[in-house]
């Protein structure tokens, strides 16, 4: 845990280094890129020059792994763990720049069609927001919604529609 | 260019399924009907001609009638009699079954002539007099056409309201056939759910279908491209084009002007949805909603001056309606009341809006609201409704609710004295949108 918050620091000063560079050049992604090595190895000092560990790999593939997003009712909030799966998806997104995402935002069947198809919009921005706060650039990510259009689970249950309220990642 | 030669390939590949006939058939059930339906005795028309014909004219005009709620037709087995014309008429007949009305004809055809000949009577068989009686003409194809507009004038003349028998319905079907293929459907049908046809099919969803004032386009909403765009078809010739192609944008809620010359729509091009109105001739945009938080539904106000329109800027995820004028791009609220307003439009009188209303802790009903007194009343008792669409002669509303694992269409007179549904065999059946009058 302490780790951790060693991790989200060096995050933060990457981050501020990424803002400034923004400020001062059309092309902030590019400029930054040597800044782009994974989060977790520039805020540990202790690991070996360059490469991570074992804990660390599986921990970040875990991470990229993770491409669905949920969300409560009538929510576009991200949770903490989505927070910290993005921080790694924005490290590679950086790392590289050619790299796109097609961020897809989905809406339970609760509520009428169109309000759900800004809905999912609004919760596909919400990711693509918190990733452009994280160095990212706008020009790598696309998003679109399909409100209540397809669900991923067609139950009338809880269950179904919390499955349902969701943004998945696609990467291209 | 290429990509332009590609998509009008599409396009026609897309219209080549524009004539086949839906398998999703609707069959109208009524629920619920007014409690003294008026008694009419409807005789079997006489066919004078060879052969079968396509279609049952006095069947048609039966279920038409009955459907409405406000008839209840004799069964044919009382009758003690099968008059056709004027003279075979006796009123004490038709008084002993109870029976306050009385329609009677027949159909003939020329053998020099491709067309039918359709006449029929009505009498009052209280007040012992005919009331009307006309001759329609037309090819076997339009016999279902014709039916209609008998039963449209009968309507009429016993309710003083006009009939809205000979309109047509759009809507959307969809069947998932594995969770990641479902199948989408535009669909057009007579009022009444006969005559299905498919409009364009395809493997991406399609939204939100509307008709232009003259009933002679439609605009919808497909992800064909891959992301949402408003889409024009004309249904005579089955041209269609694409209306907006902003990326990274949503296209969507697209709604005609009254006048025909303007589409409503909702586009997220600046960052957040907010409404654009287009000149359909000049394409100019203008943007008329400026919130950060979601502008949708616009739907246009009768005199085509101020939109009505879905927002949550007055809380997040707590939409409410709003009224804005086109002169001033000025928003003012309309409801206040539950958590939930949506999807509203104006009834012709300009007094009153029917809307998705969703009461603190309660279902999502079809409702009306009066704007003079504030009132919201639910017309539904179904589960999760949507879409709402109003008849051109405003006396009933059609909309999707969910009833088990399916949607399915309902309706329900403005009055909420009369309720039925169409529901679908298999599949997903959603977003009604009611023609205007087809004349």
């Amino acid at each position: 845990m302490k780790n951790y918050g060693f991790m989200k620091l060096g995050m933060v000063a990457a981050l501020s280094v990424m803002l400034v560079a923004c400020k001062s050049a059309d092309k902030p992604v590019e400029k930054a890129a040597p800044a782009a090595t994974p989060p977790a190895a520039a805020a540990k000092p202790a690991a070996p020059a360059g490469g991570l560990s074992a804990a660390e790999i599986a921990k970040r593939d875990a991470a990229l792994a993770k491409t669905k997003f949920y969300f409560e009712f009538d929510k576009s909030d991200l949770s903490q763990e989505d927070r910290d799966a993005l921080v790694y998806h924005a490290a590679q997104l950086k790392a590289n720049p050619n790299m796109h995402i097609r961020l897809e935002g989905h809406a339970d069947e609760r509520g009428t069609r169109e309000y759900n198809l800004a809905l999912g919009e609004r919760r596909s921005k919400s990711v693509s927001s918190y990733l452009q706060v994280q160095g990212v650039a706008a020009s790598q990510m696309e998003n679109i919604s399909y409100g209540e259009e397809r669900p991923a689970d067609p139950g009338k249950t809880e269950a179904a529609y919390s499955k349902n309220r969701r943004v998945e990642m696609i990467k291209k | 260019m290429i990509m332009n030669k590609i998509k009008l390939l599409l396009a026609a590949a897309a219209l080549l399924v524009a004539q086949a006939v839906s398998s999703q058939q609707l069959v109208i059930q009524i629920t619920k009907g007014v409690d003294n339906p008026i008694p009419i005795a409807i005789v079997p028309f006489e066919w004078t001609g060879f052969g079968v014909l396509p279609e049952n004219i006095t069947s048609v005009v039966t279920n038409d009638l009955h459907n409405s709620g406000e008839f209840a037709p004799i069964p044919e087995k009382n009758m003690l009699g099968t008059p056709h014309q004027e003279k075979d008429v006796y009123f004490k007949d038709w008084r002993f079954l109870g029976s306050d009305y009385l329609l009677i004809g027949k159909i003939s055809k020329s053998a020099d002539s491709a067309l039918i000949q359709v006449q029929y009577e009505l009498f009052d068989v209280v007040g012992q007099k005919r009331m009307v009686g006309e001759v329609i003409s037309g090819t076997e194809k339009q016999l279902r056409d014709i039916s209609h507009q008998i039963s449209d004038v009968v309507y009429e003349k016993i309710l003083h309201v006009r009939g809205a028998f000979a309109t047509k319905i759009l809507y959307i079907t969809s069947q998932r056939l594995s969770p990641t293929v479902t199948h989408y459907q535009l669909n057009l049908a007579d009022a009444d759910g006969g005559r299905a046809q498919v409009l364009l099919d395809s493997k991406e969803p399609i939204m939100s279908p509307t008709w232009s004032p003259d009933a002679s386009q439609i605009a919808y909403v497909s992800f064909e491209s891959g992301r949402s765009q408003i889409y024009i078809q004309n249904l005579s010739t089955g041209a269609r084009e694409q209306l907006t192609n902003f990326q990274n944008s949503s296209n969507s809620g697209p709604s005609w002007s009254p006048d025909g010359t303007k589409m409503a729509m909702v586009l997220s091009k600046d960052g957040n949805q907010d409404i654009f109105v287009m000149n359909l001739r000049s394409r100019k945009l203008d943007k008329i909603t400026t919130s950060f938080a979601i502008d949708t539904e616009p739907s246009w106000m009768p005199g085509g001056k101020s939109l009505l329109y879905t927002s949550d800027q007055g809380g997040t995820f707590r939409p409410q309606i709003y009224q804005v004028s086109l002169e001033t791009n000025w928003s003012e609220r309309v409801t206040f009341d539950g958590t939930y307003n949506a999807k509203a439009s104006m009834l012709p009188d300009g007094k009153n809006i029917v809307l998705i209303h969703r009461a603190e802790a309660s279902d999502d009903h079809v409702s009306i609201m009066n704007l003079e007194r504030g009132t919201i009343s639910a017309l539904t008792d179904t589960s999760l409704d949507e879409s709402p669409t109003v008849a051109p002669n405003a006396r009933m509303v059609m909309y999707s609710s969910k009833e088990g694992d399916h949607s399915v269409l309902n309706a329900v007179s403005i009055n909420g004295r009369i309720k039925y549904k169409l529901p679908v065999k298999e599949g997903d059946v959603r977003e009604p949108a009611w023609s205007p009058f087809l004349d």
